[in-house]
C-alpha cells in the first residue's frame, strides 16, 4: 500500500504527541442557527471533533459553507445568542463551552485568540490602531498603567513589522493598508502570548506579495509565542507548507483527517480528492483538465439522509444513500451488508469520534479506494479537451484580434469645491503595449491597483484613448463612426468577476441572455433558437431559461454570464476575473468551460487575473503587470519556468503551491511593503522600491534604476520581454 | 482644518445675510401694516398713520429698496427695528430667544438621549419584545401629529389634576402670573411649567431617534470590528458599549444638530399651546399683527441657530470620526 511507504518517511507530527495532553480538544461540535420566522433551522456544525498540541499547526479546509469558520467561532464564543451549541471545547482540559460570556471573555484573548479574513473592517474606525493593541493588554490586566501597556503595543507593532511603531502607534485604521492593518490584528492576537491562535482565512483578502508576508508573519508568530495554530483556509496551496494536519470539512462534517502529507499524496476520501484535482497547478507544465466536481454543496436546511456527499460523487452506491457515514480509520469501515441491514433502524446518526491523531475517513468506500491505489483521475470523470485546430501554428501568421499601443489613462486627482484645481495624476495605465492573436489566450495578471480592470474599462470603451491606440480586429478604434462602433461591439464581449451582482435580478434566464441579441436586431425566431443553443453550450438545462438568476449557484450564474458574452459569437472575449469569487470545485468546472468553447468556438481571450495559478493553466500568454505598465510579457510556458524580472520572480515564488514536500523545500522571495500609490509612482523604474535585486546592486546600478525607466527589451530569446536593466533568468516554478 | 472652519463661517455669513434678506423683502411685499392701523377703531386720520408708518419704517409709499438699506444699516448695528406697536424687536426677540432655546435645548437633548439608549438597546434585542415594544412606540408617537399629542397631554394634565384635586401639572404659561418668592422657589415655579411642553417635544424626538439610532446600530452589530473586540477579551456588552455604539452615534450627533436646527421653527405649536411666549408663537402673532420687523427678525434667528447648529455638527463629526479629520 502506497500509504505505508508515506507514513515510514514522514511520521505525521501529531503521532508524536498523542502522549501529552492537547492544549485545545473540541469533540463532537454541534452548532445550530434557529431560524427567525417560521424560517427553517441551519445546521452548520455536525459534529466536529480536532485536537491541537502545543507548538502543532493544524488545519482546516472547505469550501464555503462548509461550517469551518463557524465551529471555530463557537470554540471561542463569538456566535450570536441564537446559535445553539452542543459538544465540548476543552482549553487546557477546562470545559469552555459552558462558561458564561464574562468568564469567556477572560480566556478570549489571553488563551485563545483569533485573527479573521478582512483585516480592513476588522479594525474599529474610531480609535488609533496603538489604543486597540493596548486594549488587549489593559482588557486582561485592569492594573497595568497606561504607559506600561502602551509600551507592549509600541513593541507589538515593532514586532509584526510595522515601520515607525513609535509614531505608527497614533494612525487611525485607514490611513493603514490592508496588510498593515492585518499585521496589526496578527499583534493583537499575540499581545498576551496565548497557547492557540485561530487563524480564519488571514490572507484571503490579500494579494499574493502580503499573503507571502502575513504566512512569514504567522510563522515567526509561532515560534515566538509557541502556540498551537489552527489555520482555517479554502486555499489549498496555503495549508500545504503551513501546517502539520489537515481536516477536511464537508457540509458541516470532518470527512477526512490526517496529516498533511497523508492527505495530499494518499486522500481516501473521493470530496477531497476531487478537490485536490480541481486546483489549477502553477507548478506543472501540463496539468491537462482540472477534475470538476458535478452539482453543489447541499442546503444545511435540507440535507440527505445519507452522506452528504454522495450526489456529487462519482462513486457513490446506494448504501451512501442509507446512512452517513463514519469517521473512520481506513480498512474499518463496515461492509455495504452492514450499512444494508443497520439502516432499518430508524434514528442512526454518525457516532461521536475522538480524535486521535490517526488518519480518519468518513468513506463507506475509503477501504477499496486505498486498495486500488485510485486517484481523482481516476474517479471523477476528466473531460478530454482538444485544441482548436483551425488556424496556423505560427503566432506571427495568424490575425491580429486585440493590437493596445502605448496606451495610458490618467485620472486627474481634483480639490476644491467650486473652482476644481488639479493637485495630481493618478497613473492608472501608463503606457501598455500587448496583442493578441486569433484562437489564443493573454492573461494580464498583477496585484490589486496595478491597472488590471483600468485597462480592460479603456479597451472595451472603444473610445479614442487619452494617448496610444487600441486596434480590434485591426480596426483603429479612434476612427470608428458610431454605427462602426455599435457593430463592432458584437466581436468584443465580456464576462465580469462577480456573478452575483452582473446579472439583472429581475430578468429571467432567457431574457439575459436575449438581450444582446434583441439589441443587435437578431429576429425573434433566431433569438429563441440561439438562446437554446448557448444554454446547452454552457452545460445549464434547457428548462433552466424560465428561471431567475436568484435561483440559481456562483458557477451557474457564471455560466448564464458566459453565455450571455457568447450571444452574438464574439472573437474575442474579454474575461475579468471570472472564477475568482468561486469555490474551487465550481472554478474547475468554469475554467473547463473557457478551454472547451475556445477549442470549440475558435475564441480569443484577454484573460485577467490575480491567481497566477488559474493563469498558468489557461492562459497561451501572459502580461504581469505592475503600477500601470507591463514589466513583463512572454508565452506562458517562459513566464513561468524563466521569470525574468524580479517581480514576476517575487510573484511566482510568493504563491504557495498545493504540494507539501515542495512548498517546504521552496525558498520564497518575500517582498517588502505594499504597493506605492499610483499617483505617485517612484521615478525610473516603479519596481525599485519593492524589488529584491536593486538591494544586491552596486550604487552605480542603483543609479540607473532610479532615473532610468526599462523598456521592455527581449529576454532569454524568443517571444520572452523583460522591462528589467538586470533581467536575468532565475528557475521559475518547479 | 481651522482654514477650512474659517471658510465654512464665512459662508454661512453670507447665506444668513441672504436668508434674511429675502425674509424681509417677502414680509414688505405680503405684509400690509397700514391695514393695521387703517382697521383701528376709530379709524386714525390717514396723515397720522402716514406719519406713523414713517417713524417705523414701514410706509408702502417709501420705495422697497430704500425701506430695505435702512432696515438693513440698522441690523448691522443691531438695530432689528421697531415692533408695530413702537417695543424694540432686539430687546424683545432676546428674551424671547432664551425661552425658545430654554426648551428645545433641554427637549432635544432629553429627546435624543432616550431615543439613542432605547434605539440602541433595541438593536441588541432585535425582533425580541423588547425590540417589537420599542418600534411599536415609536411608530405610533411618529404617526401622531405633536399638535395631538400637545393637546392629548395637556387634556390628560386636567384629568389628573382633577382627580389629585390639587395643581400639580402646570400646562399653560412660563411660570405662574404675579407669583413671588425667593430665586429658588420662581426656578421650582419654572421647572414645573416647563415640564409638559418639554415632555411634548421630547417624545416626538424620542421616535424618530429610536428608529435612527436602532438602524445605525444594526449595521455595526455585525460588524466585523465588534467581532475583533470580543475576540481580544472584551465582554460582549462592553464591545457593543465601546466599540459598536461608539461607531454608530456618529451619524446620531448630526442627525442631532440637525433636528436641533428644525425644532426652532418646529417647536411654534407646543408653545401655543402651552401659552409659552417663544419664538414661534411671537411669529404666528406678528404675522397677523402685519409686523414686517418681527417676521423678518424671527426667520434672521431661526437662520443663525440652523447654521450654528450644522457648524456644530461639522465640528462633532470631525472630533468623532478621524476619517474625516484633514
Amino acid at each position: 500500500m502506497s500509504i505505508d511507504t508515506i507514513e515510514g518517511t514522514h511520521p505525521a507530527p501529531g503521532a508524536e504527541e498523542t502522549g501529552k495532553a492537547p492544549v485545545l480538544e473540541v469533540t463532537d461540535l454541534r452548532v445550530t442557527f434557529r431560524g427567525f420566522n417560521s424560517n427553517p433551522d441551519v445546521t452548520a456544525v455536525r459534529g466536529v471533533s480536532y485536537r491541537v498540541h502545543r507548538g502543532e499547526v493544524l488545519g482546516i479546509v472547505g469550501e464555503s459553507g462548509s461550517g469551518k469558520s463557524v465551529s471555530s467561532m463557537a470554540a471561542m464564543g463569538l456566535l450570536p445568542d441564537h446559535a445553539s451549541i452542543t459538544g465540548s471545547v476543552r482549553l487546557h482540559g477546562e470545559e469552555i463551552l459552558s462558561l458564561d460570556d464574562r468568564a469567556m471573555a477572560r480566556k478570549r484573548g489571553k488563551v485563545i485568540s483569533m485573527v479573521f479574513q478582512d483585516p480592513l473592517s476588522g479594525l474599529t474606525p474610531v480609535y488609533t490602531v496603538g489604543d486597540q493593541l493596548a486594549e488587549a493588554v489593559t482588557t486582561h490586566d485592569k492594573k497595568t498603567p497606561k504607559a506600561k501597556a502602551r509600551e507592549r503595543a509600541v513593541e507589538l507593532l515593532d514586532l509584526v513589522g510595522i515601520p515607525n511603531p513609535e509614531n505608527r502607534y497614533r494612525s487611525f485604521p485607514h490611513e493603514f493598508s490592508g496588510g498593515m492593518r492585518q499585521r496589526v490584528m496578527i499583534a493583537m492576537a499575540m499581545a498576551n502570548n496565548p497557547d492557540v491562535i485561530i487563524c480564519d482565512e488571514p490572507t484571503t483578502a490579500l494579494d499574493v506579495t502580503i499573503q507571502a508576508q502575513i504566512l512569514e508573519l504567522l510563522r515567526a508568530a509561532q515560534r515566538e509565542t509557541g502556540a498551537a495554530i489552527v489555520m482555517i483556509t479554502h486555499d489549498l496551496g496555503v495549508v500545504a507548507g503551513f501546517v502539520d494536519r489537515l481536516l477536511v470539512m464537508y457540509a458541516g462534517r470532518p470527512v477526512e483527517m490526517g496529516s498533511v502529507d497523508e492527505i495530499y499524496y494518499g486522500s481516501r476520501m473521493p470530496y477531497t480528492m476531487g478537490l485536490l484535482g480541481a486546483v489549477p497547478r502553477m507548478d506543472l507544465e501540463r496539468q491537462g483538465a482540472l477534475v470538476p466536481i458535478k452539482g453543489n454543496p447541499p442546503s444545511l436546511t435540507d440535507l440527505p439522509p445519507g452522506c452528504p456527499f454522495a450526489p456529487r460523487c462519482p462513486i457513490a452506491r446506494p448504501e451512501c444513500e442509507m446512512a452517513e457515514p463514519e469517521l473512520l480509520q481506513v480498512g474499518e469501515q463496515p461492509s455495504a451488508e452492514t450499512i444494508r441491514a443497520t439502516s432499518e433502524e430508524a434514528g442512526h446518526a454518525p457516532a461521536q469520534v475522538k480524535d486521535t491523531g490517526e488518519r480518519r475517513v468518513a468513506c463507506i468506500r475509503s477501504g477499496e479506494i486505498d486498495s486500488n491505489a485510485w486517484t481523482a483521475q481516476d474517479i471523477y470523470p476528466v473531460p478530454d479537451i482538444a485544441e482548436f485546430e483551425g488556424y496556423s501554428s505560427d503566432r506571427e501568421q495568424r490575425a491580429d484580434m486585440l493590437r493596445v499601443r502605448d496606451l495610458i489613462k490618467h485620472h486627474p486627482l481634483m480639490k476644491g469645491a467650486v473652482l476644481k484645481r488639479r493637485v495630481g495624476t493618478v497613473y492608472a495605465v501608463d503606457g501598455l503595449d500587448f496583442d493578441i492573436r486569433e484562437g489564443e489566450t493573454l492573461a494580464l495578471v498583477g496585484e490589486s491597483g496595478c491597472g488590471k480592470s483600468s485597462t480592460l474599462m479603456e479597451i472595451m470603451g472603444l473610445d479614442e484613448p487619452q494617448r496610444g491606440s487600441v486596434e480590434v480586429m485591426g480596426r483603429d478604434v479612434s476612427t470608428l463612426s458610431k454605427a462602426d462602433r455599435f457593430a463592432l461591439r458584437k466581436d468584443m464581449q465580456i464576462v465580469f468577476q462577480d456573478p452575483m451582482s452582473s446579472l439583472d435580478p429581475r430578468m429571467t434566464v432567457f431574457d439575459i441572455i436575449a438581450e444582446p441579441l434583441a439589441t443587435h436586431k437578431v429576429p425573434q425566431e433566431e433569438i429563441t433558437r440561439r438562446v437554446y443553443e448557448l444554454v446547452g453550450l454552457v452545460g445549464l438545462d434547457p428548462e433552466h431559461v424560465t428561471r431567475f438568476p436568484a435561483e440559481f449557484s456562483g458557477g451557474q450564474r457564471q455560466r448564464i454570464g458566459i453565455a450571455r458574452a457568447l450571444a452574438l459569437e464574439p472573437k474575442l472575449l474579454v474575461l475579468d476575473e471570472p472564477v475568482s469569487a468561486l469555490d474551487v470545485s465550481i472554478q474547475a468546472g468554469v475554467i473547463n468551460l473557457l478551454e472547451e468553447l475556445q477549442a470549440e468556438l475558435g475564441l480569443a481571450y484577454l484573460f485577467v487575473a490575480h491567481d497566477l495559478s488559474v493563469v498558468r493553466h489557461i492562459a497561451d500568454r501572459v502580461a504581469v503587470m505592475y503600477l500601470g505598465r507591463i514589466v513583463e510579457i512572454g508565452d506562458t510556458d517562459s513566464i513561468y519556468n524563466r521569470p525574468s524580472h524580479p517581480y514576476t520572480q517575487a510573484l511566482l515564488s510568493a504563491i504557495p503551491v498545493p504540494d507539501p514536500e515542495k512548498e517546504r523545500g521552496r525558498a520564497h522571495i518575500v517582498l517588502d511593503g505594499d504597493l506605492p500609490s499610483p499617483a505617485n509612482p517612484p521615478s525610473g523604474c516603479r519596481f525599485r522600491t519593492r524589488c529584491q535585486k536593486f538591494l544586491t546592486l552596486s550604487a552605480q546600478d542603483q543609479e540607473q534604476c532610479t532615473n532610468t525607466e526599462p523598456q521592455i527589451l527581449p529576454a532569454n530569446g524568443g517571444d520572452q520581454g523583460t522591462a528589467c536593466h538586470f533581467a536575468e533568468g532565475r528557475e521559475g516554478v518547479r | 482644518m481651522g482654514k477650512f472652519l474659517a471658510r465654512r463661517l464665512l459662508n454661512y455669513v453670507v447665506l444668513i445675510f441672504i436668508a434674511t434678506s429675502f425674509a424681509y423683502v417677502l414680509a414688505a411685499t405680503n405684509l400690509a401694516p397700514r391695514d393695521y392701523f387703517e382697521q383701528m377703531q376709530p379709524p386714525p386720520d390717514p396723515e397720522l398713520v402716514d406719519a406713523q408708518l414713517d417713524t417705523l419704517n414701514l410706509n408702502d409709499e417709501t420705495p422697497l429698496a430704500q425701506r430695505y438699506a435702512t432696515w438693513m444699516s440698522g441690523v448691522l448695528s443691531g438695530d432689528f427695528g421697531q415692533t408695530i406697536q413702537g417695543g424694540s424687536v432686539t430687546d424683545q426677540m432676546l428674551m424671547k430667544a432664551g425661552v425658545t432655546l430654554r426648551l428645545i435645548v433641554v427637549a432635544t437633548l432629553l429627546g435624543s438621549f432616550m431615543g439613542v439608549v432605547i434605539g440602541a438597546y433595541a438593536a441588541i434585542r432585535q425582533y425580541r419584545a423588547f425590540d417589537k415594544a420599542a418600534t411599536g412606540a415609536s411608530f405610533f408617537v411618529l404617526s401622531v401629529p405633536t399638535v395631538v399629542i400637545a393637546i392629548v397631554i395637556q387634556v390628560a394634565a386636567v384629568t389628573a389634576n382633577d382627580l389629585l384635586g390639587i395643581q400639580f401639572f402646570r400646562y399653560s404659561g412660563e411660570y405662574t402670573a404675579g407669583f413671588q418668592g425667593e430665586w429658588w422657589e420662581m426656578l421650582i415655579n419654572r421647572v414645573y411649567h416647563a415640564i409638559l411642553p418639554t415632555l411634548v417635544l421630547a417624545l416626538a424626538l424620542f421616535a424618530t431617534f429610536a428608529r435612527y439610532q436602532r438602524n445605525m446600530m444594526l449595521d455595526v452589530l455585525g460588524a466585523d470590528f465588534v467581532r475583533t473586540a470580543m475576540a481580544k477579551g472584551l465582554t460582549r456588552r462592553k464591545a457593543l458599549f465601546k466599540h459598536a455604539l461608539r461607531t454608530a452615534m456618529i451619524p446620531t450627533i448630526t442627525y442631532f444638530t440637525f433636528t436641533f436646527g428644525m425644532l426652532v421653527s418646529g417647536a411654534t405649536f407646543t408653545e401655543k399651546i402651552y401659552a409659552w411666549q417663544g419664538m414661534g408663537a411671537w411669529l404666528i402673532d406678528s404675522i397677523a399683527r402685519q409686523d414686517v420687523h418681527v417676521v423678518a427678525a424671527v426667520s434672521f434667528f431661526m437662520a443663525v441657530t440652523i447654521m450654528v447648529a450644522s457648524l456644530l455638527s461639522d465640528l462633532l463629526y470631525a472630533w468623532l470620526d478621524p476619517r474625516v479629520r484633514v
